[in-house]
């Protein structure tokens, strides 16, 4: 949420007595509308001054359902030097970064080449954002990782941007948002999965996204609270897509983040899978073992926004049911509904699982030392 | 497992309509000779293939015909040996998938007929649910005030999926309806298919659209709370009918942080989520999605923080459970006694 006084900052503490944390889910903005022009051939970039980006949704900028706050950021991070919130580096070293202990960041850049309809541009788009991600990022603090992002509605160029990323030590991961055209375990998608994996990347499936289906299985509705919310439900079928088209079993070396969904459902819905599958499993022969075991080895989740129960120790049942090691702490920097790392685990967390979650997961996941 | 009691309410129970023919009788002229001669052809829904192992447990499953046809099966499965008082009929026939609202409207009636006439006036522990023509909010709400003079018809049944969220305003007249002769509206797993079974687009199996239901009925109660129908209609209950219940506690939990965050969007909404679902909210018990582990489901019904949020179900003839187990493990007898008897009372005034 907001920390709507920014000279709180000042009197942080200084980063060495905090611990180290991993923040798995940055999202770093451009300054200005053009500063991708630099990584985009002049087709590009008279085809985006004309015709824009032409998305899987009707606005031609900005979303449908109107934020609550501008950007969905934070109001007090906008940096002072002028642009929008997450688009200055030293502004996040001096709001994120140093305050927090962060070792290890992970950028998501969105409104990239994602969610776009001209397949050819999506490319263009994210190759562009890719080339951004090192110049303007990774290459000037070494906290920071990139997420490779790809043009996710064609299947083959999206591989072939992994591939050309793929030993780049500045990316630790591929980036897919949830809402796709298709269910996510779709074979059009399948590409990706065998790229990622033999490039030995997570693949980390971010909410939110276009892909034309309304956000529930019941038509639009009607406020931004419900595509807010919705988003978990839109990771959860990807999920069961996932399960259910067999990615797992036919790429087990595959692994997936779910990222800014929530985690509080996936006990019940690897419960509810493995339920179904007793009893409909003639029908997918492809998922050879109970769903709940291709999730428990192959999935983690970060962190943020965390579920919030009235009793906050309600929320360790339903981490012990999904595993200590499996959870990535993120803070979503700069948006709005940012979790203030030192106050999302509710007390009686033992110091093995504090350290996991807040480092040791995502060092390993993302396999940095 | 939990001991059964005597008397209780089985809220979920699947009477089978044969095939469209067996409707003929209850249509007018008209209606009688567009079926015929138009060919139309009986409305199966692919949310429930009549021979997915889902859909009729082995031992319940007839030699010929659908599950669920028989009355006499009914009674000998589930009426006589779950010792019930009640079961309350929800009819799974695929009438919502049909866009012509005139047509829907005759098909609607039509079954409520059927069940009035073919179930009701058969067995006296059984109660029905009126099946309104959702394509027009005026005919369902003409056919809620038919059947409403009928006792014995205790509910307004919807599906999960149809053409619009549930909480839309246009539909508030049907509820006004379901409020004003104390029918609760029970809103039962299912798609019309006028929209894709999932938020991301349409899935390739039969089981994913069977575990998608959870996912719907989710983005449903959100629907329903943030467009303000329970500070409209205070006294509406809803039943959330085969729905799961493993997912409540940890959607409800997102629903109510977001919704402190960004309450001045819909500041109509004059309680907290929590508070709204524990009022006016219900579950049917099966299919009970969760490990039959006994510790697990204790902490399931406390994350709940209340007894009063689950009904008893069997989900005849749906294959949920085997033998008489409709109960999970680990339930405490004043918690069966909560489940199968007080909570569907307090929840169906008209059951008496």
């Amino acid at each position: 949420m907001n920390i709507q006084f920014r000279e709180s900052l000042e009197a942080a503490s200084p980063p060495t007595t905090k611990t180290a944390i991993a923040d798995c889910d940055i999202h770093p903005a451009r300054a200005t509308r053009t500063e991708l022009y630099p990584y985009l051939a002049k087709r590009w970039q008279h085809h985006l001054e004309i015709y824009g980006v032409h998305a899987y949704q009707g606005m031609m900028e900005g979303p449908p359902y109107p934020k609550a706050q501008p950007n969905a950021s934070r109001r007090d991070a906008y940096p002072p030097e002028g642009g929008p919130q997450g688009s200055s580096l030293s502004f996040m070293q001096k709001q994120l970064l140093d305050p927090n202990n962060v070792q290890l960041g992970v950028l998501n850049p969105l409104n990239t080449g994602q969610g776009i309809r001209n397949h050819d541009l999506s490319a263009a788009l994210c190759s562009a954002i890719n080339d951004w991600q090192i110049d303007k990022w990774t290459s000037k603090d070494k906290r920071l990782k990139a997420s490779i992002v790809v043009g996710n509605e064609d299947g083959l160029s999206a591989a072939a941007e992994i591939r050309e990323r793929a030993g780049d030590k500045n990316f630790v991961q591929v980036l897919l948002l949830s809402r796709n055209v298709e269910p996510l375990g779709q074979r059009r998608y399948w590409p990706i999965y065998q790229a990622a994996e033999e490039a030995g990347l997570p693949v980390g499936v971010h909410a939110f996204g276009f892909g034309g289906n309304p956000i529930t299985p019941s038509g639009w509705p009607s406020y931004y609270i419900e595509e807010m919310v919705g988003h978990s439900q839109c990771q959860q079928s990807a999920l069961a897509s996932l399960v259910l088209e067999g990615v797992f079993e036919r790429f087990p070396k595959l692994k997936m983040v779910m990222i800014e969904a929530g985690f509080g459902w996936a006990p019940s819905l690897a419960w509810r899978l493995d339920k179904a599958w007793q009893r409909l499993r003639s029908e997918v022969p492809h998922v050879k073992r109970p769903p709940s075991e291709y999730i428990r080895e192959q999935v983690w989740w970060t962190t943020q926004p965390m579920e919030d129960p009235e009793r906050r120790e309600d929320l360790l049942d339903v981490i012990n049911w999904l595993g200590w090691d499996r959870l990535l702490f993120a803070t979503d920097y700069p948006h709005w509904d940012y979790d203030e790392p030192s106050r999302v685990l509710p007390a009686g967390v033992s110091d093995t699982n504090r350290e996991a979650f807040y480092l040791g997961n995502a060092r390993k996941l993302y396999g940095i030392s | 497992m939990a001991s059964l009691i005597a008397g209780g309410v089985d809220c979920d129970v699947h009477p089978a309509v044969p095939h469209l023919t067996s409707l003929l009788p209850y249509l007018n002229d008209y209606w009688r000779d567009q079926v015929t001669t138009r060919g139309m052809v009986d409305l199966v829904s692919q949310s429930y293939p009549k021979n997915s192992p889902i859909v009729a447990r082995p031992d319940w499953r007839p030699e010929n015909g659908k599950p669920g046809e028989s009355l006499e099966d009914m009674q000998r499965h589930v009426l006589d040996p779950f010792r019930l008082t009640y079961a309350i009929c929800n009819p799974l026939y695929g009438v919502q998938m049909v866009f012509s609202e005139d047509l829907q409207a005759a098909f609607c009636r039509a079954l409520n007929e059927w069940l009035a006439k073919e179930w009701l006036d058969r067995d006296s522990r059984l109660r029905g649910s009126i099946v309104i023509p959702t394509q027009s909010v005026e005919k369902a709400v003409a056919e809620i005030e038919r059947c409403a003079q009928d006792k014995r018809f205790v509910q307004v049944l919807m599906l999960v999926m149809g053409d619009t969220p549930l909480g839309k305003r246009a539909l508030w007249p049907i509820y006004e309806a379901a409020e004003r002769h104390d029918l609760p509206v029970g809103i039962h797993a299912g798609s019309a298919y006028h929209n894709p079974p999932t938020a991301v687009g349409w899935g390739s199996y039969h089981i994913e659209d069977y575990v998608g239901q959870a996912q719907a009925f989710q983005t449903q109660l959100t629907s329903l709370i943030v467009e303000g129908v329970f500070a409209k209609y205070p006294r509406l209950k809803m039943v959330m009918l085969e729905s799961g219940v493993s997912w409540i506690s940890p959607f409800l939990w997102r629903l109510h942080k977001f919704w402190r965050g960004v309450r001045m969007e819909t500041p109509w909404v004059d309680r907290a989520p929590l508070e709204i679902v524990r009022s006016n909210i219900r579950f049917s018990l099966q299919p009970f999605d969760a490990p039959p582990d006994e510790a697990t489901l204790i902490r399931l019904f406390e994350h709940m923080q209340s007894d009063e949020l689950v009904l008893f179900s069997t989900d005849y003839p749906h294959w949920q459970f085997d033998g008489l187990d409709a109960l999970p493990q680990g339930l405490s007898p004043d918690l069966v006694r909560k489940i199968m008897i007080d909570n569907p009372h307090a929840t169906y005034p008209r059951l008496t």
